[in-house]
């Protein structure tokens, strides 16, 4: 019993002083109850959508107001050309359009029947339907509360239109996020792992006294992993599309392109991580960990973005797969072009020049 | 004869420790010149300078002709390296490690295909060229490495302590290696703890709390402090250090 004593002392020994493991494992749970009771909530909240009022009277404007007064709703912009519609959600300003016909009025004198339209951007099935649900409610509550005034009541039917996904499947929402996570997670940690194998093998230092540049050693141990990942991603995009029947409805060029560049970002941070650790678990660690965390919540895919307080949706901005779910999405059921997506690309591209010179200013100093 | 290897004032601070102090020394081409010193002595860290792993913080010094601040990829190039932990590759076979590393210094596909011949005929690794080097013991890793790293014929090699742990008949036809090395022209610098691998330097230097204490040829020094072995005159030296074990 003794001796089983002294070993357990041991070993708490070991527990206790591996400081950096004790704060994630006591800092994790902490941080994701946090995160998770904050951040998740599929209510939405402050939707931003386009008014089209051809209609332009008195009852239109009133429904316009209580459409404005509800917590659910943040008006864009009221215009009166339906022409703008299709270019604001492909610029994925708005996710909703509320139509206003011009004889709006007039039929519900003559006829006691109104229609009104709701276009909802349906590349996210969930919010569509919810945001849909929320603007038919306001309608009805106006309805009931002026049919008890007047002798005559009205009936308003509002039209729904869900646009880029009619059937509202699920698939369109979540394939963007798993080629997302699938990416991240092979590229960032494996090519971390490869850099410091060398580092912890003793191998790295025999690289660095020979003529062969220490920026191609990186970039040599990245590229299997690229071929890798374009061939995985590949493979998702065929699965989706023949199995799960998901419709591709922009430029494929453009998503391979745009994958691609994901990919390097991601390989990026994948050497940026092998920069800053010299033991292969600890790489390991901080990939899963501090890139599959946050990928899953802050990509957009799981939970909306917009629900979450103001200092996760700015932390957000730093996530690459949040980037990269926008644009594919919008490629493949927007059906966008380059010129809806190229603010996103740039960010990406962005993120992926600021590592690599971070990572190689931080490799030549620890040289020296 | 030519100086491959020439330092002054050579210098290595990390915030207030000064790890090598003022390391002035020359080595001379086809020398076989073993670096001496306790642990902590600033063995590795000196030698660390001198193959470009690492910026002096003052001092100058010139390897085979070229500066160590503003000519290190010509260094590079001119130097071999074999490192304490072997410097090859586990997972990948004898012949595929001959055909990387002699690869990355610039080796022709024409020159890759003769050499490594010459290399497996003359360490008698016939059989073993296709097997993963996993799989060969301590004593023929280290052989090949060595021979490895002059692959490319550099100038100079800097051998970390290459013969740690195996058998002294092993080390024996290591050294044998390397004076075969030496004979063709290549310059070696070798850093040991093995007292008797000293004696089969040219000169020796030894080094103590980061200075140089003393570089001579092992008659002289073994004459100079009145010893009858290599180890008695380590042992004067390093014994008053303040730094190591």
């Amino acid at each position: 019993m003794k001796q089983f004593i002294t070993f357990l002392k041991k070993e708490f020994a070991h527990v206790l002083r591996d400081k950096k493991t004790l704060l994630i494992l006591f800092g994790m749970p902490i941080v994701q109850i946090l995160i998770f009771g904050f951040a998740l909530t599929n209510e939405v909240t402050n939707a931003r959508i386009l008014i089209v009022d051809q209609a332009q009277d008195d009852i239109s404007q009133q429904i316009i107001a209580k459409i404005s007064a509800s917590r659910y709703f943040e008006i864009e912009n009221i215009i009166s050309d339906a022409s703008q519609i299709d270019r604001a959600f492909q610029q994925g300003i708005i996710k909703m359009t509320i139509v206003f016909p011009a004889n709006f009025s007039s039929n519900l004198a003559h006829e006691n029947k109104g229609q009104i339209q709701l276009i909802t951007d349906a590349s996210d099935p969930n919010t569509a339907n919810t945001l849909a649900n929320y603007a038919s409610n306001i309608i009805q509550d106006y309805q009931r509360e002026t049919n008890t005034l007047i002798s005559q009541p009205f009936e308003i039917r509002p039209e729904v239109r869900m646009l880029y996904n009619p059937q509202l499947k699920a698939v369109h929402n979540f394939v963007p996020g798993v080629m997302a996570l699938v990416l991240m997670l092979v590229c960032v940690m494996m090519t971390a792992v490869s850099i410091v194998r060398e580092k912890e093998m003793g191998t790295m230092e025999v690289l660095l006294v020979s003529p062969f540049k220490p920026i191609l050693v990186m970039i040599a141990k990245a590229v299997p992993y690229l071929l890798l990942s374009l061939i995985n991603m590949v493979t998702i995009l065929l699965l989706s599309v023949f199995v799960l029947q998901l419709p591709v409805n922009g430029n494929i060029l453009l998503l391979f392109g745009e994958s691609t560049l994901f990919i390097i970002t991601c390989l990026t941070v994948g050497i940026f991580i092998s920069v800053q650790t010299s033991s292969q678990q600890a790489a390991m660690l901080i990939s899963l960990m501090g890139m599959m965390l946050p990928t899953i919540l802050f990509s957009g895919f799981m939970f909306p973005i917009e629900n979450m307080p103001m200092p996760l949706q700015i932390f957000s901005n730093i996530v690459p797969a949040k980037w990269f779910y926008i644009i594919v999405k919008s490629i493949m059921i927007k059906g966008v072009g380059f010129s809806g997506i190229w603010k996103e690309t740039l960010i990406l591209a962005g993120i992926t020049v600021f590592l690599l010179a971070v990572s190689l200013k931080t490799f030549k100093i620890r040289l020296s | 004869m030519d100086k491959v290897i020439q330092t002054s004032r050579l210098t290595k601070r990390f915030g207030d420790f000064i790890a090598a102090n003022e390391i002035t020394l020359e080595v001379f081409q086809g020398e076989i010149f073993g670096f001496l010193g306790a642990n902590g002595a600033g063995k590795t860290t000196a030698m660390r300078m001198l193959c470009g792993l690492s910026k002096p913080t003052s001092g100058t010094a010139t390897i085979a002709g070229f500066d160590i601040y503003k000519q290190t990829e010509l260094i590079k190039r001119n130097i071999g390296y074999m490192s304490q932990k072997f410097s090859l590759y586990d997972d990948l076979t004898v012949l595929e490690n001959i055909y990387f590393f002699g690869g990355i210094y610039g080796l022709s596909n024409k020159q890759l295909k003769e050499k490594s011949t010459e290399l497996i005929e003359r360490l008698g690794l016939k059989r073993e060229s296709s097997k993963l080097v996993s799989s060969l013991p301590l004593g023929w890793k280290q052989k090949l490495s060595f021979s490895v790293s002059v692959l490319h014929e550099p100038r100079i090699v800097f051998l970390d302590e290459p013969t740690g742990g195996v058998d002294p008949v092993t080390r024996r036809q290591f050294w044998d290696l390397i004076y075969d090395a030496a004979n063709k022209g290549v310059t070696i610098f070798v850093t040991t703890h093995y007292m008797d691998e000293a004696e089969y330097c040219n000169r020796i230097s030894i080094m103590v709390d980061g200075r140089v204490e003393a570089l001579d040829s092992p008659t002289n020094l073994k004459k100079q402090f009145n010893a009858k072995s290599m180890e008695e005159v380590f042992y004067q030296l390093a014994r008053g250090a303040k730094r190591g074990d």
